[in-house]
């Protein structure tokens, strides 16, 4: 075998120098970086390792093994699919800090000691950010500095929880754990936020649809995905991640149905999907983790895809809420395709990815006698349908014209858009080979009578929800609005309440500053009065008058002792 | 950066006719869904689900259309409590820039 370089190598160095080149050259690197990267990737094999002693510590910077490499290959198509998409840009930065985001995600799933996985977490967060900044656009600024925080912070529980890992235990080894010390908490936490956990998620539909319309697809692939390895990495098998991922799956629809920005939408339904993974991890080996992994790979292709068809609807129109849109299937009805597409695989709709990832996981938790977390996902499926399905491709697409007309979207999308589309087909009919890169060994048939009519008659009794309620003037329209969420907390209450105590306390800051220099003042006066110029300490006393007094002191000690 | 291009309206009168602009292909459409649904439903009867939990679990699921049920109420409750959350939740589109 070759000598290998680390298979975030390519990424990362080849981001860092792309920005060296311009036009056509620029635009090939830009491709064959992943291609290069990927090419190496396939030189490894489970079991290998590299190990380093690096000031004091054993570090594993380096470990292969079935549930990283399909991540591997994974981030690798996705960055391939995500630069095909960027090639129009003129924008080096996004360049180059597309491809170094992807290396760090490829990084820290090969990462096989806590030290070298907090460091390519952060490096997630700051080379991430650049694709929601690169928007340029206040709003962008705002969020992504939101977003830099929440990771950046989410880095750090990391490396506390790390540091006590390694006082308690004397390793830093990134393996699975039981969530008991508090040290694991810490860690869990720290994944939590990557991963959108509910009440820590308001980073998704907060920055991703303020990023550029490239900017998304890259976002949307492998933060999220690099939290879900980490889990099952870390956190296989913990019975909380059921609750958890059945929450997740279950509230952002509810949010979905009523947002109007359709990457907002998305990013809600993403939520969504990763409820599916997280309930896959928590469940366990086997089954489980094999569903949530499989999950994971459709989910990156078909939601990058999506992200993509809407991405081209913002480039061409300039506009992205369900009220500007309407009517572009005449304009775009390549782009048009792809999205369904897109929507059917991650309705999970036979023959599209989706269907043969979610119902693994679906099947997991029927097997394992979770009723009430089967009849969760069933809805989170009907849910999911209902808005990502048909709410987005329809809204955008169909529904009232809204008379814009433009063009369709630009080659190089296009191919990229082909490519999802393709895989998304590909996966769905012949889920094989997926099944064979699965961390555990597949005893799974997808394709019963069983799963394909409950599957089917769960979605089109769904679509002929939407239909009735549609027809019948039930269905809520599409208001130009932001809904609020969690992050109202730290975006409205936290600075009203910093406010609110600046007008209380300023006037009460200022009497009590007020009284303090009264008192001081006073005192100050006292002092001048006894010990100034004039004052009595001061004054100089006659020799005589001072005998006196003593002989007087001496007189009353005398009368009082006697 | 961004490309924005949309020559709005106005060429209507001279413009195509798409699939959808024609009102009997959506009325098709819909007509299509509403066959598919009855011939899913009457599957029930034709094909033999596996149940996909152990007998007693949730005995519901061996009733004929159980499943085209639920996922139709699911979706009519979803887009309820949707509106209800709508009079809660929703603000101006520039309610944080304020």
């Amino acid at each position: 075998m070759s000598i290998n370089l680390h298979p975030a190598l390519f990424l990362i160095l080849g981001g860092l120098i792309l920005p060296l080149f311009r036009g056509k050259v620029r635009q090939a690197l830009l491709i064959i970086f992943p291609l290069l990267g990927f090419i190496n990737l396939l030189g490894y094999e489970s079991g290998d390792f590299w190990s380093l002693y690096f000031g004091g510590y054993d570090l594993e910077v380096l470990r292969v093994d079935k549930l990283s490499l399909i991540f591997g290959y994974l981030f690798h198509l996705a960055a391939f699919l995500a630069a095909i998409y960027s090639l129009h840009l003129k924008d080096g930065l996004q360049h180059m800090t597309g491809l170094m985001y992807a290396g760090s995600a490829v990084g820290a799933v090969f990462a096989g000691d806590l030290l070298t996985l907090f460091i390519f977490w952060e490096l997630l967060a700051i080379t991430s950010v650049f694709q929601i900044w690169a928007r340029r656009t206040s709003r962008s600024r705002a969020s992504g500095l939101r977003y830099l925080l929440i990771h950046v912070t989410s880095g750090l529980i990391l490396l506390t929880g790390a540091a006590l890992q390694y006082q308690n235990t004397g390793s830093l080894s990134f393996k699975h754990m039981e969530l008991a010390s508090v040290s694991s908490y810490l860690i869990f936490i720290a994944f939590g936020i990557k991963c959108a956990f509910p009440l820590l998620h308001t980073w998704v539909v907060d920055s991703y649809p303020e990023a550029t319309p490239t900017g998304t697809v890259f976002l949307c692939s492998f933060t999220t995905k690099t939290a879900v390895y980490a889990l099952a990495r870390g956190f296989e098998g913990t019975e909380q991640l059921i609750w958890i991922g059945a929450i997740m799956s279950m509230f952002p629809i509810f949010y979905a149905v009523i947002e109007n920005d359709m990457r907002r939408v998305l990013s809600y339904s993403m939520i969504n999907q990763i409820g599916f993974m997280v309930v896959g991890i928590g469940l366990g080996a086997g089954m489980g983790v094999n569903g949530a992994v499989a999950h994971a790979f459709s989910h990156i292709i078909y939601k990058g895809l999506l992200f993509m068809s809407m991405g081209a609807v913002l480039f061409r129109t300039g506009r992205i809420n369900c009220s500007d849109l309407g009517g572009l299937y005449k304009s775009m009805p390549f782009t048009t395709g792809f999205c369904i597409v897109g929507a059917s695989s991650i309705s999970a709709f036979p023959l599209f990815s989706g269907f043969i990832s979610k119902s693994m996981v679906m099947q997991a938790a029927a097997d394992q006698g979770h009723l009430f977390i089967w009849l969760a996902l069933l809805f989170a499926s009907a849910g999911v349908f209902h808005h990502a399905g048909i709410k987005v491709p329809y809204f955008a697409f169909f529904s009232q014209d809204s008379g814009i007309r433009c063009k369709e979207a630009p080659l190089n999308m296009l191919i990229a858009m082909w490519g999802g589309a393709f895989l998304c087909i590909f996966i769905g009919c012949y889920p094989w080979p997926l099944y064979s890169m699965l961390p555990y060994p597949v005893d799974y048939l997808p394709y019963t009578a069983t799963h394909v009519l409950l599957q089917l008659q769960v979605l089109f009794f769904s679509a002929l929800a939407f239909a009735y309620l549609k027809l019948s003037g039930a269905y809520p329209p599409e208001l130009k609005s932001v809904s609020i969420d969690i992050d109202w907390t730290y975006r409205r209450l936290l600075p009203r309440f910093i406010s609110a105590v600046v007008r209380v306390g300023a006037p009460l800051r200022d009497k009590i500053s007020h009284a303090c220099r009264s008192l001081i003042e006073r005192g100050i006066g006292l002092i001048q009065r006894h010990h100034g110029p004039e004052g009595i300490f001061e004054r100089t006393w006659l020799t005589g008058s001072i005998v006196m007094m003593v002989t007087i002191a001496l007189a009353a000690y005398l009368i009082y002792y006697f | 950066m961004e490309n924005h291009s949309p020559d709005e309206g106005n060429q209507s009168s001279k413009e195509e006719k798409h699939i959808f602009d024609n009102p009997k292909n959506v009325k098709r459409l819909i007509r299509i869904l509403f066959s598919i649904c009855f011939v899913l439903f009457i599957m029930d009867f034709i094909i033999h689900r596996h149940l996909s939990f152990e007998e007693g679990e949730l005995s519901v699921e061996a009733w004929p259309g159980f499943y085209a049920v639920y996922g139709f109420v699911a979706c009519v409750v979803l887009v309820l409590v949707g509106k209800q959350m709508q009079k809660l939740l929703m603000r101006r589109e520039d309610y944080y820039e304020h």
